[in-house]
């Protein structure tokens, strides 16, 4: 089985950050628009480098949403940026009027997203956005797994025209995925073969299932897993190629099994190639105070709980 | 343009807006006619504008806005009988298929829309985007918008207003339809604007007045307003109107918000418009 080395621990939004200077100083269209939240969303090397292309919005999250839509008319490039749960549901109406149903060239930008967010709680702990997002025609939902890849999907969406959501995290995980690898929006990444269960899962939840898969091989049991980093468009010739060979599949995700990648995997084996499946994900409820890992723990969303859900699929098969 | 050109311009669009709406079934005929002499002087007028080679980016053009989206006949009338699209398009408003849906999109390509609207409360913010995007392109041409005053009750136009006072968004002229209804009755009685010139100094914009029916005060107000641009400062016009202008019957009720004429009607309006440009 292939072996992954930890290149390093970083968070994903320190990605995000990299990669809006990098494709700042290539592409002179950028520009960044961001609601309060500077520091957070790592955007203070963008704003120090090009004071003139950076807006600081304030607490109005609508209004960023909606001068981003207006600033792509003239050919501008806007990254907005906030906490996940600001940048969807409570704009949800902005984004569908002005972004999605008008095809700006948008892409918003969205942090600390899921359970990770931690000790703020659940009002923050965003786990439907990938739901709402990936409902809206014309949208693109991005949910890139380490520091490497998300830098790496800042920057791709640049050439991409159209609404993008992008969807990364706050706490510091292992980076596995090489500085130089491509990132092509819509081809997944089959990153272990395997022969007995297909793991699919994005974000932070794609190294926990590297993880399993390495614990499942000292058991004999053989896994693939794919990162699912483009829940929209869906490789969905990437999953019938797998689960054709392995016959089941567990998906994981830091989201609502409502809604989530669960769901568009789902939606995809039901139509092509009906398939038991179990999922990793939040159970119709909201997150709550605590460390990162504590929740991963206690919503069920750790490397045994991938673990399980394998064995239980297995015997479903 | 003569004062009398566009008063028979804005007639033929009053009697597009009447037809229109009554072919539709369906539709907002009390505030599109009271923003008939507003649309047709800004676009016959006012505006630098291409409306034979519409492109999406407008770049060394004045750009405009519909932030109340529901008034859409009278855009879509001004935008015909400017040139942008065939007049007899005119007749496929809200119809299946049509490029001319119930409210403006981008979706079917229509060329003089930049931005779908009809939720309300998100123009002013698209506006101000588009306005950024002229300074960082060294665009010195304006943005215009037009809010119904109803719609000031959005918080998102405050989020707006709070934005572009404090950013010197200073080439931005943004037009308040001021005429005191709104779907459930008067906008005094649903929920008051209070004192809505104070509240918008207050915001630190540049506060003009107008009678959005008298063709001298328009041209005058509107030239005001784009001399005042550039000098740090956003403008808003609140435009004095009557919903319904120029049918007896609709004047200013409330009732003719979003209410199509029947065939009666219809002809009792068209005898008050003069057909002056040929209708579609």
């Amino acid at each position: 089985m292939k072996q992954f080395e930890i290149l390093g621990k970083k968070d994903t939004r320190s990605g995000f950050g990299e990669g809006l200077l990098e494709i700042g100083r290539q592409n002179p269209d950028v520009v960044a628009l961001c609601a309060d939240l500077t520091g957070s969303l790592k955007m203070d090397a963008f704003l120090k480098e090009f004071p003139e292309r950076f807006f600081q919005a304030g607490i109005a999250e609508a209004n960023m949403i909606g001068m981003a839509a207006g600033m792509t008319i003239g050919g501008k490039i806007p990254y907005t940026g906030t906490f996940a749960n600001f940048s969807t549901g409570r704009v949800y109406d902005q984004i569908r009027q002005s972004v999605a149903y008008s095809q700006k060239n948008v892409k918003i930008c969205a942090s600390h997203a899921g359970l990770t967010l931690g000790e703020d709680g659940a009002t923050h702990q965003i786990l439907e956005d990938i739901g709402m997002m990936r409902m809206l025609p014309h949208m693109t939902v991005i949910v890139p797994a380490d520091f490497n890849q998300t830098k790496q999907a800042t920057m791709a969406i640049a050439d991409h025209k159209g609404p993008v959501y992008l969807r990364f995290g706050r706490p510091v995980v292992p980076i596995f995925v090489q500085p130089d690898a491509k990132f092509t929006i819509g081809k997944a990444d089959v990153l272990i073969e395997g022969t007995d269960v297909t793991i699919i899962a994005c974000g932070h939840l794609v190294w926990k299932s590297i993880e399993a898969a390495q614990q499942l091989a000292e058991q004999g049991i053989s896994a693939e897993v794919i990162n699912m980093h483009t829940i929209k468009p869906l490789d969905e010739k990437a999953i019938l190629d797998s689960i054709n060979k392995t016959k089941c599949v567990v998906t994981a995700e830091e989201h609502m099994l409502n809604g989530g990648l669960g769901d568009a995997v789902a939606q995809v084996l039901a139509r092509h190639l009906p398939t038991p499946q179990e999922y990793v994900g939040v159970n119709d409820t909201f997150g709550e105070s605590g460390t990162p890992d504590e929740l991963m723990v206690k919503y069920g969303l750790d490397t045994p709980n991938i673990v399980e859900a394998v064995k239980k699929v297995i015997k479903r098969k | 343009m003569e004062i009398q050109q566009l008063q028979a311009i804005a007639t033929q669009v009053r009697r597009d807006i009447v037809r229109m709406v009554s072919g539709a079934n369906s539709g907002h005929p009390g505030g599109s006619l009271g923003c008939a002499d507003f649309l047709t002087v800004l676009y016959f007028e006012m505006m630098k504008h291409n409306p034979n080679h519409f492109s999406m980016d407008g770049k060394e053009e004045d750009l405009f806005f519909l932030s109340n989206g529901h008034i859409s006949p009278v855009w879509y009338s001004v935008l015909a009988r400017s040139g942008y699209f065939p007049i007899e398009e005119l007749a496929t408003f809200r119809k299946l298929n049509a490029r001319l849906q119930g409210h403006p999109s981008t979706d079917k390509k229509i060329p003089g829309v930049r931005m779908a609207s009809g939720s309300l409360g998100q123009g002013l913010s698209n506006a101000i985007g588009a306005a950024l995007t002229k300074k960082l392109n060294h665009d010195n041409r304006t943005v215009y918008t037009l809010h119904g005053d109803g719609e000031l009750q959005e918080g998102q136009i405050w989020e707006a207003a709070m934005y572009a006072a404090a950013n010197k968004v200073d080439n931005l002229i943004a037009t308040i339809d001021y005429n005191g209804r709104q779907i459930d009755g008067d906008v005094e009685d649903v929920l008051s604007l209070g004192d809505l010139n104070g509240k918008w100094q207050a915001f630190g914009w540049e506060v003009l007045e107008m009678d959005g029916h008298s063709y001298p005060d328009l041209i005058e107000t509107l030239s005001k307003a784009k001399s005042m641009t550039g000098n740090g400062k956003p403008i808003v016009i609140i435009m004095k109107t009557e919903m319904g202008q120029g049918v007896d019957y609709m004047v200013g009720s409330h009732k003719w918000h979003g209410v199509a004429p029947n065939v009666e009607q219809l002809q009792q309006a068209l005898i008050q418009l003069e057909e002056t440009l040929g209708d579609y």
